[in-house]
């Protein structure tokens, strides 16, 4: 197999060449602690603050509220556990939704069976929160509400700029995980009151293992990690210094690319469902049809089940990802489409096909073309599409959703 | 993370197919699970002249059914009975920890289909079991 076409940019991105020659130096070079204090350690003291003022700006933060972390998860653990801990006299309640990632549904888990209450808000079948839902279950008690940027699974962009109007109108501390969104779509975390947010560096082009939380000042939040002074006493442990660099280097490329790149990547997307969508019948796309990042593709093929698909499309040189239960090792399909009320058949037949920058159109056409005999070939295998064409059973995706191969 | 075997059984899956006036169907597995199986079979005195199958599910279950076809065919009753999910494992040359359950499947799914062939000719096969609903999947526990 000689052909590879990587369409799992939400999984993970290659890091850029000029992110990678920007970090070299700091492995063999300037390899200095940045806590010691002579002068051949201060540059990579500089190179970090560098970096941090970067991340700041693109965000329209000050540099002092961005804290560099190991990547999302930790980030995300961070937010969540600090503030519930930091703010238990004022009360013990948090609100989420069922579509987080598992690095804040677990985090809210665990609190759950800490002594805490959490509030995990429905979706709707577009995978939006419904914003009277969250008014009405926010109560004295609750202390924060942490809702996701944009989905990783279906893309759905949240609105983030009422989410934050709402708990800023009640007090409340709004966090919200951005790994799928940061530089992706613009953010103003002041113009959207958001208090704290996470952001990751390999999901941008840049390295694996770094990330930061951005924390508004005047937030209290203690340290998860503990340890050195690093990160003004909030974060322990040596800073790694080249990824940190790349991390910085990945946002200062991709901001001011961002518009003209989403652009293209939202008309590639769109492109692809339409070519899906008239090639192949009995398809439903999940997510939101516009508030939806530019690179996210999420679609469902009714009759057969997602590994399956991934296989045979790896077989054809094609990277990309299933929210089947298959590939997720677990009894359940994804939880983020069960959310959004797809029945499991349907849930286990989906692909994400996330693009980015290497994308072409010939790749997505090639693409579009390889679902044609593999979608078929999966049906001619499979029992359930025997039962539809024997008329035993009716196809979900035409009576439920009212969809014949049709936007 | 699949042997070379389960690869080919799933890529050129053995006598995969439906059946006209089949002697006996069994069709197992949910969709809730993800995994749906049939297994179609032909009984001429007492053995089995052929066998098919349909498979809903990942490349373990397609692998796994395909290969519990070619360990019954020109099988008696008796031997078919005898294909349990362990040695539709050891002929694909093991499957990973998370796809034990599909080779169970394809055993429950021969039998179901041994189940309806004796159901439909009146006939006892000893140590033959109905098929049940099952799921086996194991709930992962997760604690903190």
């Amino acid at each position: 197999m000689d052909k590879k076409i990587y369409l799992d940019y939400a999984a993970t991105t290659p890091a850029r060449q000029g992110v990678i020659d920007e970090m070299l130096p700091y492995f063999g070079e300037y390899y200095g602690n940045p806590s010691s204090i002579y002068e051949f350690a201060q540059h990579n003291k500089e190179a970090i603050d560098k970096s941090r003022d970067i991340i700041a700006e693109a965000i329209k933060a000050k540099a002092q509220e961005v804290f560099f972390v190991s990547g999302g998860t930790e980030a995300d653990n961070w937010a969540i556990r600090g503030i519930a801990e930091n703010y238990k006299s004022k009360g013990n309640h948090i609100i989420t939704t069922k579509t987080e990632h598992h690095a804040v549904i677990h985090t809210c888990d665990f609190l759950k069976k800490n002594g805490y209450e959490v509030t995990y808000l429905e979706v709707d079948a577009d995978g939006l929160v419904n914003i009277d839902d969250l008014k009405a279950a926010i109560k004295e008690t609750t202390i924060l509400v942490t809702i996701m940027y944009a989905n990783n699974e279906i893309g759905t962009i949240q609105p983030i700029k009422e989410i934050g109007k709402i708990c800023k109108e009640n007090g409340v501390i709004f966090h919200t995980d951005a790994v799928q969104a940061f530089t992706h779509i613009p953010i103003d975390v002041n113009e959207m009151n958001i208090d704290l947010m996470s952001m990751s560096s390999h999901k941008i082009y840049g390295p694996k293992g770094i990330g930061a939380l951005y924390v508004r000042k005047g937030i209290r939040l203690r340290a998860l990690i503990h340890g050195g002074a690093q990160e003004r006493n909030r974060r322990g442990g040596t800073e790694n210094v080249p990824a940190i660099v790349g991390f910085g280097k990945a946002v200062e490329i991709a901001l001011p690319e961002l518009t003209e790149e989403s652009k293209r990547l939202e008309k590639l997307r769109d492109y692809f469902i339409e070519l899906v969508h008239e090639k192949v019948p009995y398809v439903k796309l999940n997510g939101h049809k516009t508030k939806r990042l530019p690179n996210n593709v999420n679609i469902s093929f009714e009759f057969i089940e997602g590994e399956s698909l991934l296989i045979m499309l790896d077989m054809k040189g094609v990277c990309a990802s299933s929210g089947s239960a298959c590939t997720s090792g677990s009894l359940d399909p994804s939880h983020v489409l069960l959310a959004i009320g797809l029945p499991h058949e349907i849930a286990h037949g989906s692909l994400r096909v996330t693009i980015g920058i290497s994308t072409t159109k010939e790749e997505l056409e090639y693409v579009a073309d390889s679902l044609v005999t593999i979608v078929a070939r999966l049906r001619e295998m499979s029992p359930v599409y025997e039962d539809y064409i024997n008329k035993e059973i009716e196809s979900i995706i035409e009576t439920k959703y009212n969809l014949e191969g049709v936007i | 993370m699949y042997t070379k075997k389960v690869m080919d059984h799933f890529t050129n899956p053995r006598n995969m197919g439906d059946m006209d006036n089949a002697d006996g169907v069994g069709t197992v597995g949910n969709a809730k699970c993800g995994d749906i199986m049939r297994i179609y079979l032909k009984v001429e005195n007492g053995i089995i002249e052929d066998c098919k199958f349909k498979t809903f599910g990942c490349g373990a279950a397609v692998a796994t059914s395909s290969m519990a076809t070619e360990l019954v065919l020109g099988k008696t009753i008796e031997e078919a009975l005898h294909v349990t999910n362990k040695a539709v494992m050891e002929a694909l040359d093991g499957l990973p920890k998370a796809k034990v359950h599909c080779s169970l499947l394809a055993e429950e799914a021969i039998q179901a289909a041994l189940w309806d062939y004796a159901q439909k000719h009146d006939i006892t096969i000893e140590g033959l079991e109905p098929p049940k609903e099952t799921d086996h999947h194991e709930e992962e526990e997760e604690d903190f």
